[in-house]
């Protein structure tokens, strides 16, 4: 019988089975930010512990980077006791620090796939739920708690128990206009969002093999949201081409050699799955979300669902949205006002995100509409610099965007980039909660950044197929 | 960490609050806005602020601002709670409010949640949806009625209800024995730690 990918990695970092029959796992790799690793220093410090492989831990800064000027101090006076904190731990224990004086700063899952780190076959974690973006390599990526990032950074190891694998398969091919992004908003449209709990989601299929890898990046950002703790693509040529060269991949015979192992650990033909889905690509418009769950979402051109479209589980929420979000059902989410445009975060903010919306304004001259505030937030500084250096910044500020410093900016609001008030934003982030983007009456509409683009040139939701005349 | 009397949860008893509703998101439980922070402590008095504010404005009370539920020490919700974040600042959150929630009754959880209150030493016992309804209804009722988890015998009783729960297995030995912390844990076996570091292809940089 073979073997899944997900397995073969599990057990390969398996040190032991624990007692509670859990099993104590390798990380092969750890990332950490300002957020959620200072209190598991000091957890680490109380202890008398000490980090055990400083070797395999990486860390940036990026929740609460001010995006309109780095420069320190910071002027939120907690801001800057964060990054002052995280640069004595890196310090005093010997951790690689992505920092922003060096312009190796940016989002940690923006930052460890462009140096390299984020290799096939390896296990990832990191205090952040969006870990499971490195799943697009072909390893295990998930997030964890505070007292998780103590035990890693103590052990090196964590205690885990082995998920399902549930196979999602897209086939046949996308339609134009329709993005990575609304292919992750349609799997969790259809799946739920708690529909991956307990499980690993092995994202497959045409689609994906035709997928970039920053495009099966958006989508394995994604898996937490429909409530999977980690979501991968099986390696191949497509991840071996955007690794070769970088900073932190094998070099010389390594490098052969590490293809080769690479590719022994794509899941077998004769694997078995615990559940297997699949869609079909021509199914997928545009998605937007019109709730207060990620989950909560229709095609750019349909109406707002009936409660009586959810299951009776659903129907609550569902209610709460209506309210929370002033839409009634039978309302059509198109032409929906929009205050605010944001195109950037883990999810968004690499630089195929950013080229689909500057062919769309290049071809099209179009700008964003008066009183809209957009703003464009690059995911690493060295992104940045290479955008700045094809003269995209210009185009972003000529048709009307910010084009601001790199960080989390609008996705979280744990930093100046907020909405106010009942402000609706159209964003290429990943989560629509209640309160998310700093209001705790602000509104969030996701979807993707052509999307967003075609949002903030209408000051309405719009479809941008429409807005851009792109040829079906 | 030594394990001490402390660490272990056999049994366990007190008051309860119920938060109702499904797919209650991190975000929700503790703002953003409240992790600029480098510790954890004073967390808990903004546990669902937004929500409650919301309630206040509109004229209504958060159960955490019922004074009748001043004194829990227990939380009763429904499906797929702590979904979103990773941030363990949530459940810190919920076990410092008040007089601190010991532990948490539920219809499910979502993993990354579940999987820090387990390293915070809080249980997480699922019950079905209708016993959740019948619970939550005795507390809203009878807010000074006690809860009573059993780790032992997996049932929780409430007043002249007994009903089974159920629980991960490692999680509910762990608990009852105080070996949650999970560190010393990991730290029993060092050796074998680096014999499976390096057996990994990458770690030895695939041999070149």
């Amino acid at each position: 019988m073979g073997k899944t990918l997900y397995e073969k990695v599990f057990d390969s970092h398996t040190v032991r089975q624990l007692p509670s029959g859990q099993y104590q796992l390798f990380m092969g790799l750890h990332l950490i930010h300002e957020v959620t690793s200072p209190q598991a220093f000091n957890m680490l410090e109380e202890r008398g512990l000490s980090v055990m492989f400083p070797s395999r831990t990486f860390a940036t800064v990026d929740h609460i980077v001010p995006t309109k000027s780095q420069l320190r101090p910071f002027q939120d006076s907690l801001a800057e006791e964060m990054i002052v904190a995280l640069e004595k731990n890196v310090q005093k224990h010997g951790i690689r620090y992505f920092a922003p004086e060096k312009g190796e700063q940016g989002i940690v899952h923006v930052v460890g796939p462009e140096a390299g780190l984020t290799q096939p076959g390896m296990t990832i974690c990191c205090g952040d739920s969006h870990t499971s973006t490195h799943g697009a390599f072909g390893a295990i990526a998930f997030g964890i708690g505070t007292s998780q990032v103590r035990d890693v950074l103590a052990t090196q190891t964590l205690a885990m128990a082995k998920l399902k694998v549930r196979r999602v398969e897209v086939n046949g091919r996308l339609r134009p206009g329709v993005y990575a992004k609304d292919v992750a908003l349609y799997i969790i449209q259809k799946l739920g969002v708690k529909g991956g709990v307990g499980y690993a989601y092995e994202f497959a299929g045409d689609v994906f093999d035709g997928f970039s890898m920053e495009e099966r990046m958006t989508v394995c950002n994604m898996s937490i949201e429909g409530g999977a703790r980690c979501g991968y693509v099986n390696p191949d040529k497509t991840t071996y081409d955007y690794l070769k060269g970088r900073q932190y991949a094998p070099k010389g015979d390594a490098w052969a050699a590490a293809v080769e192992h690479w590719e022994s650990l794509r899941s077998d033909s004769d694997a078995k799955y615990d559940d297997v889905v699949k869609y079909d690509a021509a199914e997928i418009e545009p998605v937007v979300t019109w709730g207060i769950t990620p989950a909560q979402s229709i095609a750019v051109g349909d109406k707002i669902p009936a409660t009586t479209d959810f299951s009776p589980d659903e129907r609550d929420t569902v209610e709460e949205a209506y309210r929370y979000m002033s839409l009634e059902p039978g309302q059509p989410i198109k032409g929906m006002k929009v205050d605010v445009a944001f195109i950037g975060s883990c999810t968004n903010g690499r630089l195929s995100d950013f080229e689909s919306v500057i062919e769309l304004l290049q071809a099209s001259g179009l700008k964003v509409k008066e009183g809209v505030r957009a703003l464009v937030v690059p995911g690493s500084q060295r992104l940045r610099e290479e955008m700045v250096a094809k003269g995209y910044d210009k185009v972003f500020s000529d048709a009307g965007f910010e084009f601001r410093e790199a960080g989390c900016s609008m996705c979280l609001a744990m930093n100046p980039d907020k909405l106010v008030g009942r402000e609706v934003c159209a964003s290429s982030s990943n989560r629509n909660f209640k309160g998310r983007q700093g209001s705790s009456t602000g509104r969030t509409l996701l979807m993707s950044p052509a999307m967003v683009a075609a949002a903030a040139i209408s000051g309405q939701v719009a479809d941008a197929r429409e807005v851009f005349q792109i040829q079906a | 960490m030594a394990i001490s009397e402390e660490s272990k949860r056999d049994v366990i008893t007190g008051r309860a609050v119920a938060i109702r509703g499904n797919d209650i998101d991190t975000d929700r439980i503790i703002p953003a806005r409240f992790l600029r922070t480098t510790v954890f402590e004073g967390l808990g008095e903004h546990a669902f602020e937004d929500d409650r504010a919301q309630l206040k404005e509109a004229g209504k009370t958060h159960p955490l601002d019922d004074e009748q539920f001043g004194q829990a020490t227990v939380m009763l919700v429904n499906k797929n709670f702590g979904c979103g974040s990773s941030r363990e600042h949530a459940p810190q959150a919920i076990m410092r409010w008040g007089n601190g929630i010991r532990f948490i009754v539920g219809e499910s959880f979502a993993e990354i949640f579940h999987g820090n209150c387990i390293a915070l030493g809080i249980p997480c016992p699922l019950v079905d949806e209708g016993t959740m309804e019948t619970l939550m209804k005795s507390v809203e009722q009878h807010p000074d009625i006690e809860l009573t988890l059993n780790l032992t015998d997996k049932v929780i009783t409430c007043g002249d209800v007994r009903v089974p729960i159920d629980i991960p297995e490692g999680a509910r030995q762990s608990f009852i024995e105080g070996t949650w912390d999970s560190t010393t844990e990991l730290l029993a076996e060092k050796d074998a730690i680096a014999a499976t570091a390096n057996s990994l292809p990458y770690v030895n940089g695939f041999g070149a």
